[in-house]
């Protein structure tokens, strides 16, 4: 195995997991977790195709990887915000219990 | 004789590497860098007690420690013995594994920090590239202990501490790092050697520190009460809160994991005095072009003391802080003046040498300044304190 | 493939797995920062290091501690009830089993794979800033706006039920 399919298989695995865990869990932290590992398991990507990939110089892969950071930063704090919300009106974090459409 | 004094822990590295195999060579060289960090920091810790609990007892009137030792210097000794020798307690219902982890990850995150630190003329660890975002970046893992800690231990008062403790880090990390970023922005560079150099230049007598332009005053000042609050100590002790909820986040430990706590707040004390040094005082130079001869390490020891005398001048004259004067003070007066001083920092930079930029930096600080100190002391009535029932 | 990159790949893997399959939500909170500082140390071992101490910065720092809070104002400490396997469980699991075997039969069959390692390229703290003020620029700005709108809803969404009381 080339050493970018490594970093290219572990991607993937941190991905699946990360996918798996937002199927199977149902707390909404747990899925927003699943989603933070999905998102950095793409930055790992950038990252490995940078390092092995053509143009390094371009420094693509580091930008698409700060900025791709910088909107997982906002999606955890306004996902954890509206998580609280929710949390005051139902006093459950478990999906499967928010079942209004109207608060 | 003077340039030999002042190389004299370089020159010591360099005989000690001398016969060793090329092959080993890398991990030797790390290994000497390390250990007399892990050296040094903990025995000046156990110094700092001392001097803290000396410095506190003039300040309050009393002597202090003086029963081990003449005039009590080898109380150190006796507060580690005592620490080693006794019990080890575990809350029956707490995480076993996460109650120890926390004070080991608090430990060596704090060890961490020195790696960039320039203590001296080619005296520093690594010289990262990205030395001050490498400081600040392995700190926030510190939040995560003082979390493990307070979590782990299965008590209200500790996770309350811990609560506390998470809030005032966070709040108080951005002025940090804010007032740290007007030092990165004008030397154009994160790597803490460089940034040192920036200083290196004298005008007469007057070094070229970064704290001496108004904009470098404004951010030492912030960089320094911020450095309070992240390391925990009065008056912004609110986490530990001796009176309030006994001792935070610490409250279950006991034994020799109480006494990594106590080693751990005091190394993150020196490392983020080092940093202020560092960044604003001009690192490891001498403060005046007659007193070069002094080795550049003395220098950087002697003003990281000074910080010290300072940080327990602080602990042993202001009272405490209310939880929400503290969240209010870094949210609505710390933060806004960082931001201000980094618009003045980058004014600095763009304008011409001459009168003009020293007085629109210090008038482009001050005008907030003092408008909203104006309008904090009337909204809060911060005014003299009428006594209704007393009197 | 070599040693750190082994080592730090089944750490960073082993937590990743730790974060989704423990059960008290503050472990899976733990063992998701242990698995986000082994990949800023695989983005060190790349040569990144910007990118990996802002890693570091943005994920233990920021966004780890936001969890952590989310996590104890939603007495999320508690311990969930042990449940069963079912269903929906089951489906979710083939389902990320059958995208990893077909990700992994892509890595494999793609024609990306020269097995020269080109020259380490240098990414130093200078070219970064220059290519974020240059080339980067409106990107950069754009985070700037999101980040202070995603700042100001989440204040706004959080607040909202306390004025109402």
């Amino acid at each position: 195995m080339t050493p970018l399919a490594g970093y290219l298989v572990l991607s993937s695995l941190i991905f699946t997991v990360g996918l798996a865990g937002v199927l199977t869990r149902r707390n909404a932290i747990l899925v927003l977790i699943g989603i933070e590992l999905m998102l950095n398991a793409a930055n790992l990507n950038f990252i490995a195709f940078w390092r092995f990939g053509a143009n390094p110089e371009a420094l693509t892969g580091i930008m698409f990887m700060i900025f791709a950071m910088g909107v997982a930063a906002a999606e955890a704090a306004v996902g954890l915000a509206v998580i609280i919300a929710v949390y005051r009106r139902c006093k459950t974090t478990n999906l499967d219990e928010m079942k209004l459409l109207k608060g | 004789m003077i340039d030999a004094l002042d190389q004299i822990f370089v020159a010591a590295k360099h005989r000690l590497m001398e016969p060793v195999p090329s092959r080993w060579q890398p991990l030797v060289s790390a290994l000497l860098s390390i250990v007399p960090l892990l050296m040094v920091f903990p025995g000046l810790f156990a110094l700092t007690t001392l001097l803290e609990r000396k410095g506190l007892g003039r300040i309050q009137n009393r002597h202090g420690p003086n029963r081990v030792g003449p005039w009590g210097v080898l109380q150190p000794v006796a507060d580690g013995l005592k620490t080693l020798t006794k019990e080890n307690v575990v809350p029956r219902g707490a995480a076993p594994f996460i109650h120890f982890l926390a004070p080991v990850v608090l430990v060596i995150v704090s060890f961490l920090v020195y790696a960039v630190l320039p203590l001296g003329r080619n005296m520093v660890a690594v010289d990262l590239d990205a030395g001050v975002l490498f400081f600040f970046a392995v700190g926030t893992a510190a939040e995560l202990a003082v979390f493990m800690a307070g979590w782990a231990s299965r008590n209200k008062y500790s996770l309350l501490g811990a609560m506390r403790a998470i809030a005032q880090m966070i709040s108080y990390e951005i002025p940090l790092i804010l007032s740290a970023v007007t030092v990165v922005m004008v030397t154009g560079s994160l790597s803490t050697v460089r940034i040192v150099e920036a200083q290196a230049e004298y005008t007469g007598w007057i070094p070229h520190w970064f704290v001496m332009q108004p904009w470098g005053l404004a951010g030492f000042i912030l960089f320094l009460i911020s450095a309070t609050a992240e390391s925990n100590r009065s008056p912004f002790d609110l986490p530990e809160g001796e009176s309030e909820i006994i001792a935070g986040y610490y409250i279950e430990y006991s034994g020799f994991k109480f006494a990594l706590f106590f080693l751990a707040e005091y190394l993150g004390l020196f490392a983020v005095s080092g940093m202020a040094i560092t960044l604003f005082l001009g690192g490891w130079h001498a403060p005046a072009p007659w007193l070069e001869f002094i080795p550049s390490w003395a220098c950087f020891f002697v003003k990281l003391l000074a910080l010290i005398a300072l940080f327990i001048w602080g602990r042993g004259t202001l009272p405490r802080f209310r939880q929400d004067q503290l969240m209010e003070f870094s949210w609505k007066f710390m933060i806004p003046m960082a931001l201000v001083n980094l618009v003045s920092a980058a004014l600095w930079q763009l304008m011409d040498c001459g009168p003009e930029r020293w007085l629109v930096s210090f008038l482009l600080i001050a005008t907030p300044y003092l408008l909203l100190g104006r309008s904090l002391f009337e909204r809060n009535q911060f005014f003299k304190r009428t006594y209704r029932f007393a009197g | 493939m070599s040693l750190p990159f082994v080592i730090l790949a089944l750490l960073t893997a082993a937590a990743a797995m730790g974060a989704m399959s423990l059960r008290p939500l503050v472990h899976c909170v733990l063992a998701l920062v242990v698995s986000l500082s082994g990949l800023a140390c695989l983005y060190l071992q790349l040569g990144a290091q910007f990118a990996g101490f802002a890693q570091l910065l943005v994920y233990i720092g920021a966004v780890g501690i936001l969890i952590v809070f989310a996590v104890l104002l939603t007495r999320g400490d508690a311990m969930p009830p042990r449940r069963s396997l079912v269903q929906g469980r089951v489906f979710g699991l083939g389902v990320a089993v059958s995208v990893l075997g077909v990700l992994v039969w892509a890595i494999s069959r793609s024609c990306l794979m020269s097995p020269t390692l080109p020259p380490a390229p240098v990414a130093t703290v200078e070219q970064i800033g220059d290519a974020l003020m240059t080339r980067f620029v409106l990107p950069l700005e754009l985070v700037g706006l999101l980040l202070t709108a995603a700042l100001m809803g989440s204040v706004m969404i959080a607040m909202q039920e306390g004025e109402d009381k």
